[in-house]
């Protein structure tokens, strides 16, 4: 390793970076621009759920219960109906999320103790939202029903308590805001698109304008070239992440509960990695625009699709959760929220590290395997 | 001494014979012109010889280091220039040439003084900080010479490196080669204009990865090519050429810009033969017909036919 010559590469790429102020400017602000649409745009949040009620009953009864669901913060009754034919209408137009029905004989059924029946119609067409909204109207109907059975307990004469009390608290992200899971897999895509992408552009670039015969020729050894041209953007890369974590401290209230020096070292582990991503497919597409292509796919689509970051792994199909280990992205994924929200230290995490580090090695391996393949036949 | 050494050189890709068994040597200092079609085989030869190519088999000696042993060895002691124009063009002048130093190791004073050298053959003194696109063909071609000269290296090859540029600044480029090589540096050039070929101390040719002549200049016109050439300057060419083809005294007949070069056979003894049977012939005008001396490109057409039979 000569350090004269791998300066001069990585200077050399870095006025080329510097050069393009318009690819540069694209590169520092695209993380904050896709941080804030991710931030507010992207919210799995599920709150002021648009709600129609029906009610044929019209008793005391049922207006205190609907006053119990709107109380409760998560429901937003829009619209009273007066017939059936209507509901079909509001959910068809997506007027409404949640139609709820209360059948005429309810306040006298609960009277005469018997079951009072009332029904609720999600639109299921968003199964995630679906499910949200089944669990909270699940879950204020049930301490309703708490209430009225304390009630008809107590004019027995009888004494009523819930056999078992329980409090969830939720740990790490107590509001359970989507935004705080999400920024960790922002950072991951985002570290992964300039590192894998760029770095594969700028290799290619070089063999299609044939600028990288004047450097095969030349003493540097392979190592160095890679070194020298990757640098830069792995410094690019480490500054997007401090923005990304700055700029999400400031908009999502997102803070660093682990240690720095550690979300140092392993965010480099992980640019080693996805840089390796890149350096394969430079070594086996011959224009820009295929190395375009292919490091999108290899790196862009995985790290969205198949890392967690929007899609929990557990719930996918046992084939595809097999693939999921393809991309470094997820395990750096399950790395930077161990550190940035639970605050853990390495060992909730080494054998993500161990796996980053053997897919560097595989990729670059194979890289050099490729490319020394090529220099004996092409 | 000479400062390469070829030794049946061979490089298959494939089925396909690219360089075919090929051994020459290049004396120190001198011009040596590399000659072929496209597609001959020159560039692969080449690569080979930079270190960049492993041949199938054979080998060579480039200033005294094997390609196939020692090719980081060779790499350092040689300069190369190839016909793509191999400096970046958003990169600066001074840019550029800090690159191919540092990629070469240099450093402190030599550094200055070889920058301070570069730009003095580029004429781009006080230019430094103008971006290479914006550069003239002549100049880019100049700086490109002298960043791939930049370590000083004792033999330096030329891929093509007059290749899509006016004739005065080929000719100019001629006088740095010719500067380069009174240096004592050992100049391999490929190009396609047989006149620059005139200005090298001795040539090889190649066809299909086949060597097929090799000597000086004034060799390969007498040695290859010891017929008549006759000079005919007649309308309409086409017409002329196609009885010339068909007559007993000619073996081979080419258009020269506006003339018409005949190889004659051993059935010819004087152009009056030709001139009275054009003569005969109707619509024909004949303005003259001269014997001349061949040049370089009556040889290699020759040749190339030949070697095409």
């Amino acid at each position: 390793m000569n350090f004269v010559r791998t300066k001069a590469i990585a200077k050399k790429e870095f006025k080329h970076l510097f050069r393009d102020i318009r690819m540069l400017l694209i590169l520092l602000f695209f993380p904050v621009f896709l941080l804030g649409i991710f931030g507010y745009a992207v919210n799995f949040d599920v709150k002021n759920i648009k709600t129609t009620v029906y009610d044929s009953d019209r008793t005391e009864l049922s207006r205190n219960f609907i006053n119990a669901l709107n109380s409760s913060g998560y429901f937003d009754i829009t619209k009273f109906i007066d017939s059936d034919t209507e509901i079909r209408k509001i959910l068809d137009k997506k007027d409404a999320q949640l139609v709820i029905v209360i059948p005429k004989n309810m306040s006298r059924e609960f009277h005469s103790n018997k079951e009072a029946k009332i029904q609720y119609l999600i639109d299921g067409v968003d199964g995630n939202t679906a499910n949200l909204i089944q669990n909270y109207v699940t879950a204020a109907t049930s301490s309703y029903n708490n209430k009225l059975t304390l009630i008809k307990v107590s004019k027995t004469g009888s004494k009523f308590y819930t056999p078992i009390d329980y409090q969830p608290i939720f740990w790490f992200n107590p509001e359970l805001k989507s935004t705080k899971f999400l920024i960790p897999g922002l950072i991951v895509m985002i570290l992964i698109v300039t590192s894998a992408v760029s770095v594969s552009l700028s290799l290619v670039r070089e063999k299609e304008r044939g600028t990288i015969e004047q450097v095969d020729v030349s003493p540097v050894k392979s190592g160095e070239l890679i070194i020298g041209k990757t640098t830069p953007y792995i410094v690019l890369a480490l500054f997007n992440a401090i923005v990304i974590l700055v700029v999400g401290y400031i908009l999502f209230d997102v803070e660093v509960k682990g240690s720095y020096l550690l979300l140092f070292i392993t965010t480099s582990i992980f640019l080693f990695a996805s840089t390796s991503l890149g350096i394969l497919v430079s070594v086996i597409s011959d224009s820009q625009q295929v190395a375009f292509n292919i490091s999108t796919m290899a790196s862009l689509l995985p790290s969205v699709i198949l890392s967690g970051f929007i899609f929990p792994i557990d719930s996918m199909p046992w084939a595809v959760q097999i693939f999921t280990n393809l991309t470094p992205a997820k395990f750096f994924i399950e790395i930077l929220r161990a550190i940035v929200l639970k605050g853990v230290g390495l060992q909730a995490f080494y054998l993500q590290v161990i796996y980053l580090i053997i897919f560097a090695t595989v990729f670059l391996g194979l890289a050099n395997l490729i490319n020394s393949r090529k220099g004996k036949t092409s | 001494m000479n400062s390469i050494e070829v030794k049946a050189l061979t490089k298959k890709f494939g089925s396909f014979v690219s360089v075919d068994n090929i051994s020459f040597s290049v004396k120190k200092g001198e011009i040596f012109g590399f000659l072929g079609a496209n597609g001959a085989g020159k560039s692969t030869t080449i690569k080979m010889l930079c270190g960049m190519l492993e041949p199938t088999s054979g080998d060579a000696l480039v200033g005294g280091y094997s390609i196939k042993k020692e090719s980081d060895n060779v790499k350092k002691n040689i300069g190369y220039m190839s016909q793509r124009f191999s400096l970046y063009n958003d990169l600066s002048i001074i840019e550029n040439i800090k690159f191919f130093a540092g990629v070469y190791g240099l450093e402190g004073e030599l550094l200055k003084e070889r920058i301070n050298w570069v730009l003095k053959i580029a004429n781009l003194e006080g230019k430094e900080n103008i971006l290479t696109a914006s550069l003239p063909g002549g100049i880019k071609q100049r700086l490109a010479l002298g960043t791939a000269v930049i370590h000083q290296p004792k033999i330096v090859f030329l891929d093509e490196p007059t290749s899509g540029v006016d004739p005065i600044s080929r000719r100019s480029f001629w006088d740095l080669i010719n500067d380069l090589s009174a240096q004592d540096i050992t100049v391999f050039v490929t190009t396609h204009y047989l006149e620059e070929a005139e200005f090298c101390h001795n040539i090889i040719l190649i066809n299909a990865g086949k060597l097929i002549a090799e000597g000086n200049p004034k060799e390969l016109k007498t040695k290859y090519l010891k017929k008549t050439i006759l000079e005919i300057e007649a309308t309409p060419v086409n017409n002329v050429i196609e009885i010339l083809k068909k007559s007993q005294y000619t073996e081979d007949v080419s258009i020269f810009g506006n003339n018409i070069h005949a190889v004659m056979n051993c059935n010819y003894s004087e152009k009056e033969q030709v001139y009275s049977m054009l003569q005969h012939v109707q619509d024909i005008s004949v303005e003259r017909i001269d014997e001349i001396v061949p040049t370089l490109e009556d040889v290699f057409i020759h040749l190339l036919e030949k070697d095409g039979k």
